[in-house]
């Protein structure tokens, strides 16, 4: 049992207790806190975007910014694994 | 990577019609019914990864170069891009919604409550889908087509 | 402590990604924990916005009987989930590229001997 062994296991439990604790002092599963802007988007989004579905209203036209961001990390993973495996042509 | 038996090629010949049209209503019905461009990609990617598994990576990177497929997903990429910019012309802000109430492609408005709307709604949200769509087809196609390449080389068997 | 079952199910998900990320020698092992890892974080980002007894915020054909802003649940924790998914599934994708060109290279997948360290 070296040093470093010894050290990675008290780690490790101290991150296990930290977890358990704080999982069994959440909110009750269904009472979630009240927020105003759920309830605010899903009363709007049939008049100011025209859509019948809530969710893909958020994701294209309330929250649009992060859906460009996650485009542009999918083109850049594509982008990666191409370039890792090309073969300089000599 | 080398190919399956005949039986396992003429099968999958044919089901892989019936998975593009099954991911292609996913994608184009995105603005009334659960879905999107990213679930309708992803099913249509797989289709595309059982078809890789069936014919080998050699017949498969034969017919279908690596450059058609980078040419595919930057056009989906610049589609999104362009939509987003027409929203900053024609009103004030980036992503504005620049479609709904015009009687110009996808205008109408749907009645407030539980109503069955046709897919003339939605303003420009089921454009972005198709968009979004492409890229994530030729995306995902393109990193299993050059892994699965990459590993039936010269290099890679010693 | 019965009602709070997705919660420890999300604990325990992390925390056995989390063991097999210290404690394996393997780098494929590794990958694995790392994926279980993010699948806990994204069944956390959904369990957090649930109403009791509610449908999906979708408006085409609702089951007759839902008040329409407190009868569904949150639509926003589900669209951050979608994007959280994506990105998984692209760092996924970089790090078996890696993996593959690091044994054409070294030869073996021991992380401890490619680190230097042989103990």
């Amino acid at each position: 049992m070296s040093k470093r062994n010894i050290s990675a296991v008290v780690f490790f439990m101290i991150i296990a207790v930290f977890f358990v604790f704080s999982a069994l002092m959440m909110h009750p599963f269904g009472v979630p806190e009240e927020t105003d802007m759920d309830d605010e988007i899903i009363k709007e989004a049939q008049n100011e975007t025209g859509t019948n579905n809530g969710v893909t209203s958020v994701v294209f036209d309330y929250r649009g910014f992060d859906t460009l961001g996650e485009a542009t990390v999918l083109f850049t993973a594509v982008a990666g694994v191409i370039m890792v495996f090309r073969r300089l042509k000599q | 990577m080398s190919g399956m038996s005949k039986i396992v090629r003429t099968i999958s010949s044919i089901v892989f019609p019936l998975i593009i049209i099954y991911g292609l209503y996913i994608i184009s019905h995105g603005h009334l019914t659960p879905g999107g461009g990213f679930q309708g990609g992803a099913v249509v990617a797989s289709g595309c990864a059982m078809i890789l598994v069936a014919y080998g990576s050699i017949w498969t990177i034969n017919k279908m170069k690596e450059k058609n497929l980078s040419l595919l997903e930057s056009i989906g990429a610049i589609c999104f891009i362009l939509l987003a910019f027409f929203g900053l012309g024609f009103g004030a802000v980036f992503f504005n919604n620049f479609l709904v109430g015009s009687n110009f492609l996808f205008g109408t408005i749907p009645y407030f409550g539980s109503t069955i709307a046709d897919i003339n709604t939605g303003g420009v949200v089921p454009l972005m889908n198709f968009a979004v769509g492409i890229k994530v087809i030729a995306g995902l196609f393109a990193i299993v087509l050059v892994m699965a390449h990459a590993s039936s080389t010269k290099e890679g068997k010693k | 402590m019965i009602f709070n079952i997705p919660f420890i199910a999300v604990s325990a998900l992390i925390l056995i990604g989390l063991y097999a990320v210290i404690f394996r020698r393997n780098l494929i092992k590794m990958v694995i924990g790392i994926t279980l890892i993010e699948s806990g974080v994204n069944l956390f980002l959904i369990t957090l916005g649930y109403r009791e007894n509610s449908v999906a915020p979708i408006f085409t054909n609702l089951p007759s009987g839902t008040i329409v802003p407190e009868g569904m649940s949150f639509p926003v924790p589900q669209a951050l989930t979608l994007t959280s998914i994506v990105i998984g599934v692209a760092v996924l994708a970089l790090m078996l590229s890696l993996i593959i060109h690091i044994y054409r290279h070294y030869g073996t997948l021991d992380a401890r001997e490619i680190g230097g360290r042989e103990e």
